[in-house]
């Protein structure tokens, strides 16, 4: 397949030593073996995301997602639009919709964003980098790559919210994609069947500011993967994957649980999978360690 | 009560769902909800929430003002977007609720220890000083939100998770001193600002 080139937008939790760094690592090793070139969007800013909405009120929040936009369409003209973030994918989608519908708001952003010298039009598609994989590649391609299949790892395909809806991947349902399991399919390791969990959420933003509440439906998430016996969950969401990672401690306190649950990205499957390195798939970002990845990866 | 507040009550004595449709975010959306509950029912933190989507839809029908505005229900939405995908008259009811709350907020009457309202207000200082959010000066922040005392009491309870995090490269003690950030900072908040007075000029802001 020829080089596939995309504007790209990586979002804050992807940057060096930030939370989701490790998802960058195995982003960048699986695009190296696809043939995808991303071509960072300069000087990106942050979203938002669906949380700044105390300080934030509309137009300020468009104007956010406008600025990547404007800078995307100068700097990276006739590509798409690619974020690995759930949340940066929605805010950036649903600023293009909102912009798009009302002429008002379209006329008042290019008058903020003329400040800094921009001017939007917001005509690039917004696309999440499942849907890349999915639609510009397919399963075919992505399963031509694989070297070292993940025999005997099973796996519980947890989606999560925001890759999910509103938008989500097209020809899937809201309430029971398969996308996630194909893929894990596709790599050679098993997913597990009936993981209610698959589509619910983990509390998001509120796993800071209300732990308690979201940390219980995180419990939920993780004991159907045990209940599937799962091995490790994997995601395409940052946040999903954080708070499904790194509060298994405080939940086992609580509920007297003994989780300890590995929760990896479709990125550091599929790196694993094309015969890179546990680096290269970014498993020393793990918290609780993937185990059966590492010892593939080192074979 | 706040000028802002003080303000929109003359002017629309008698329609609060009109002053919610003219300057809440999708608000021209309330009058469409037909109340059959699939929203309440699809929330998953619905049960913490005094009034679900639902029942705020029907209060700001009501006049309910203060109680819709002054709620800590809508503060707890987790933007998971299940209502809006099964809501069968196609309401953006997230949105709705991230309006309603910002509106509560803008006028000065949002509950002030609700601990979602005061990380959603921390995440949008820490994002728009630099252009991109320092998750490190954010953690820190949410975790001495409510003072000293319980501030180092829920950073006792969150160092092993810190020191995961930093063991794991995905935490930087450097984002205390400095910190990813744009480039075009100043221009970034030429632009915010542009963007808070035209918006200002339609929905006053309390204190401004």
């Amino acid at each position: 397949m020829a080089k596939k080139s995309y504007s790209f937008y990586p979002g804050c939790s992807s940057q060096k030593a930030a939370s989701a760094s490790n998802y960058m690592v195995s982003v960048n090793s699986m695009c190296k073996t696809l043939d995808i070139e991303l071509n960072e969007i300069p000087d990106w800013n942050c979203c938002s995301a669906s949380i700044g909405y105390s300080g934030g009120g509309e137009l300020p929040r468009l104007a956010l997602s406008a600025r990547n936009m404007a800078i995307s369409e100068r700097e990276n003209p006739g590509q798409d639009i690619v974020a690995t973030c759930a949340a940066c994918w929605l805010a950036t989608r649903e600023a293009q919709e909102r912009l798009h519908d009302d002429d008002k708001l379209m006329t008042e952003t290019n008058e903020a964003l003329a400040q800094a010298g921009l001017k939007v039009e917001a005509n690039q598609n917004i696309r999440h980098m499942v849907e890349v994989l999915i639609e510009d590649l397919g399963y075919e391609e992505m399963g031509k790559h694989v070297t070292k299949p993940l025999d005997g790892v099973k796996i519980a395909g947890y989606v999560g919210c925001q890759t999910n809806r509103p938008f989500g991947i097209d020809g899937e349902s809201y309430e029971n994609p398969k996308y996630l399991d194909k893929l894990v399919e596709t790599m050679g390791a098993e997913p597990i069947e009936n993981y209610d969990q698959k589509v619910s959420c983990c509390g998001g933003a509120l796993a800071f500011s209300e732990p308690e509440k979201s940390q219980a439906l995180i419990k939920d998430i993780i004991e159907s993967a045990y209940d599937g016996g799962a091995d490790m969950i994997v995601t395409p969401c940052p946040v999903c994957q954080m708070n499904v990672e790194v509060y298994q401690d405080h939940i086992n306190q609580k509920y007297k649980t003994n989780f300890k649950m590995p929760v990896v990205y479709y990125s550091t499957l599929m790196t694993v999978a094309y015969g890179g390195s546990g680096k290269d798939a970014g498993l020393d970002g793990q918290i609780i360690k993937a185990k059966q990845l590492e010892e593939i990866a080192s074979k | 009560m706040t000028d802002a507040n003080q303000q929109m009550v003359e002017q629309y004595r008698n329609s609060f769902l009109r002053e919610v449709e003219e300057n809440v975010e999708e608000g021209e959306w309330v009058k469409m909800c037909m109340q059959c509950g699939v929203c309440s029912g699809s929330c998953p933190l619905g049960p913490y929430w005094d009034h679900p989507p639902q029942e705020i839809f029907m209060m700001i029908r009501a006049g309910k003002r203060d109680e819709v505005l002054q709620s800590t229900s809508m503060w707890m939405c987790t933007s998971c977007y299940n209502c809006i995908v099964r809501c069968p008259r196609e309401l953006p009811i997230t949105h709705i609720m991230h309006g309603l709350a910002h509106y509560a907020k803008r006028l000065g009457i949002a509950p002030k220890n609700q601990p979602t309202h005061k990380f959603s207000q921390l995440f949008w200082d820490n994002l728009t000083k630099t252009g991109r959010v320092n998750e490190l000066k954010l953690g820190l922040s949410l975790y001495f939100m409510n003072g000293i005392g319980e501030g180092i009491k829920t950073s006792l309870k969150m160092q092993k998770i810190g020191l995961g995090m930093l063991m794991t490269k995905r935490l930087s003690p450097m984002e205390l001193i400095g910190g990813h950030k744009c480039k075009d900072a100043k221009g970034l908040h030429a632009i915010l600002e542009k963007a808070e007075e035209l918006e200002a000029a339609r929905i006053p802001v309390a204190g401004k």
